[in-house]
Parts: structure tokens; sequence; C-alpha cells
């Protein structure tokens, strides 16, 4: 069986390290909060100006000044603090932020990632995406391994528009886990397999080029 | 010389033109300018390239611009919410600039501070950096992005006192101060002001000399996403 939405999330988790500075992206990524591990302190950063997310507010206690990037209402923490976007990019760019766990429509073996535009449909915008996977120390990206109509998204090259050249260190679909190397060109490194799906079924659905290292 | 005004469009008067470049504060509908905005549409502007992180929503903040045509081009990182928005870039009525939101918040925060460029790491390798220039710092390669100034800036503040000292409030900051500091003339709305000496002077977000005029205005504040938790039963 692939991984759930909610078993993506929960296995993402997992790259969480207590004391992280962490941002989250929109869809599966946003799930990651409800699976922090226990005895595991991360601070939530929503780039439009806030450090310390907290869960969405009580009915009684909604603010329309306190969203986060998802344009959703949020609710602030003992030790949150709100900055500017300058700011708040600032610290994103200059690599004061552990790590960014986003969505993606194709990524490639050597890191390359496209999440924002697909020619010939309207483009809503990159909004962060290309300051973080630039900026931030350590990329994770959560998605599907394959399109709806089938097609692989792990791929050699990546073929829509891209985000950033060179920018995940680890890929997390619904079949399994991936190591990137980002720098040199050895092929991606397969490290797990979500429960019951086989190395066969990965090699099927899987264009880059990579490696058995199951852990 | 007093730098309050009666109303947003009081604010605004003599000031709009034809073909002007405008800053809008706010991310989504948080922390938007939106008397000010209305009253922008009201004074009939047109030719408008507006500067804003997004697009406003169909009928209400930045939409308003798009529904009476008065935008030509927006410069934005993200326009996702906004059907008439969509309608008239397809249609090639409307000019579209995407910036990567960081860029985007640098490029306003150097224009204010006399910054004409910087390099980023941004974009490098994507649309975004084609035909700009290129330079490496250490092995790494980086893109020039240039900075942004607009012939007015409409901000939105929580509060001011009479010498437009502003404070922000929670998540409606975002960019609001950059914005207030790259604006030929910067026009601020707030939902109170306060006699000088009222704000604590080492709290203060954006300092007075970066505004020209203040408004005190009542808001809306429309939610576009409203998400709750249940609160768990004793």
């Amino acid at each position: 069986m692939a991984w759930t939405r909610d078993q993506l999330a929960a296995r993402a988790a997992k790259e969480l390290r207590d004391g992280f500075y962490v941002n989250l992206g929109i869809g599966i990524p946003t799930l990651v909060a409800n699976h922090i591990p226990e005895g595991v302190k991360v601070t939530l950063q929503s780039e439009n100006g806030m450090l310390g997310m907290g869960p969405y507010p009580f009915e009684d206690e909604i603010d329309p000044d306190l969203i986060n990037a998802g344009k959703q209402t949020i609710s602030e923490l003992p030790h949150s603090s709100y900055f500017s976007s300058s700011d708040s990019f600032a610290m994103i760019r200059g690599g004061h932020i552990n790590l960014s766990i986003l969505g993606a429509m194709e990524v490639s073996q050597n890191g390359d990632l496209a999440n924002w535009m697909v020619p010939g449909k309207m483009v809503k915008g990159m909004g962060g995406a290309m300051d973080l996977v630039a900026g931030v120390r350590r990329c994770v990206v959560v998605m599907d391994h394959c399109s709806k109509d089938g097609r692989s998204k792990v791929l050699k090259k990546c073929e829509l528009p891209l985000t950033g050249v060179r920018v995940v260190d680890l890929i997390i679909t619904d079949l399994g886990v991936f190591e990137v190397d980002k720098v040199g060109n050895a092929p991606l490194r397969l490290i797990e397999l979500a429960d019951g799906i086989s190395v066969e079924e990965i090699a099927a659905k899987t264009q880059a080029d990579f490696v058995v290292d199951l852990k | 010389m007093s730098k309050i005004y009666p109303n947003a469009a009081a604010a605004l008067a003599g000031l709009p033109q034809d073909g002007m470049t405008i800053m809008s504060g706010g991310f989504g509908l948080c922390g938007i300018p939106e008397n000010l905005i209305v009253a922008l549409r009201d004074s009939g502007a047109k030719n408008l390239t507006v500067i804003s992180n997004n697009a406003g929503v169909d009928g209400f903040g930045l939409g308003l611009l798009l529904e009476s045509k008065q935008t030509k081009k927006m410069i934005s990182s993200y326009v996702g919410e906004n059907k008439e928005f969509e309608r008239q870039f397809l249609s090639g009525e409307l000019e579209l600039e995407f910036n990567p939101q960081g860029t985007l918040a640098e490029r306003i925060r150097a224009g204010g501070a006399g910054i004409p460029g910087f390099y980023t790491k941004t974009g490098v390798g994507t649309l975004v950096a084609d035909g700009k220039e290129h330079k490496d710092f250490d092995g790494v390669t980086y893109v020039l992005e240039t900075a942004l100034q607009a012939d007015i800036s409409l901000v939105k503040a929580w509060k001011a006192d009479e010498e437009g000292n502003l404070i922000y409030r929670k998540t409606a900051r975002n960019f609001n101060p950059m914005m207030a500091t790259a604006g030929k003339i910067t026009i601020v709305e707030v939902e109170e002001i306060v006699a000088c000496g009222e704000l604590d002077a080492d709290n203060i977000h954006t300092p007075g000399i970066y505004v020209d005029r203040i408004v005190c205005g009542s808001f809306e504040k429309r939610i576009e996403n409203r998400t709750i938790r249940a609160k768990e039963m004793a």
C-alpha cells in the first residue's frame, strides 16, 4: 500500500530535529505539524512574517491580523515573534532556517525542483518557494510518486520550469524515500520503501536513475 | 504642518495620475490598506502599475482596481485568488511580472534604502533569472535584482502617532514597512491615531520620516481562509 497523505506527513516529520526552525509548505507539508515527535521542539516559520506559529485558533480567538502563508487563520504561542517580509526572507535567504518541507510537481535526480508553473495553464506565481529552496539549509520534498495519468514525477531531468537548481536533499513519495546527491552526479539512493511496496514497483514507476540502499 | 487627513479620499486628493506606480501593502487580504484602495479607485487614475504581493480577491482589495480596469500591470509573487485577474491576464489586457516573494520584499527594501540593486541566489537557473546579470561569489552564482520604488505607497498600520510613527500588528505587518520607505509619497491608514508620546519610542516599527499622510479608517478585515480547531469536550 502506498503511503496516505497522513503517512507521508508522518514520515516527513521524522526529518525534524530538536531545536530546528522549520518552514512548512502548503498542502501535505502543513500536516507535518500534526506529527512532531515527542521530545522534539521545533519552531515553525511562516514566511509572511512570524516565528512560533501556533495551531488553528478556537473560534472565539480568530484574528484577521494573524494568518499563515496559506492565508489560514492561526494562533500565536508564548515564544512567537512577528517581523516584516524583508526580515522574514532575510532569515530564509541567509540560511537561518534549518529545514523546509514542500510539495513538488517534478523533481530530478540531481535535486532540481519544479513546483510552480505548468506552461499553457494560468500561473498563480511562485510565492516564496524559490527563496525557500535557495536559502534554507535542508530541503525535503513530499509528493506523489506519479502524476494522475501514471507518469513518473521523479525524473532524470525536470520538464517543467524550475523553482530551483540542485536544491532538494531528500525526496519522500507515497512509494518510498530517496536521498539526493545535489552536489555531484550520483544516482538517487532508495533508502526506504512504503509498506508493501517492492523495489520492482518503484523501478517500474521511476524514470530517474537510482541505486537501492535500504536502511 | 499636520500629516493627518479626515478621510481616505482627502488623503489621496491631488496625488493619483494616470500611469503612476503604486505600492500597496498586505499579504493576501491581511494588512491591506482597504480604504485607500477604494479612494484610489474613486480617483479614476488609469494605466497604473501596482506592486503588491497579491492582487486581492474579486470585489475586495486590489480586485477593485482590476474590475475598474485601472491596473495596467501587476508586480506580485502570487495571484491565485482572483477570477477577474485570470480573465484579464489570459485575454492580454493585464501585464504581469512575477517576482519571488523574498526578492520582491528585498527589491522594495532596497528602493527605500538607496540601494539600486543586489545579488541573490533566489531564482538562479530559473525563468526569473533569464536575461539578468549573474556573478559568482566564493564559487556560488547569484543574480542581480534591481530596486523598486513607487510614486505613491499605500500602507496599513495598526497605530500612528501625530508624527506618523507607526506600529503594525501581528502578521498584518508583512510588506507594509518596506513599502512605507519606498514611496515618493507614502500614505498610511491606521485603526487609531494617538498623541505623540503615547507610543513607546523604543518600539516604533516605521519612523515618521517615511510617512507623509495619515488617515484613520474603519476596516472590514476580510478573512480568506477561516480555519479553526474544535474545543475538546471536558
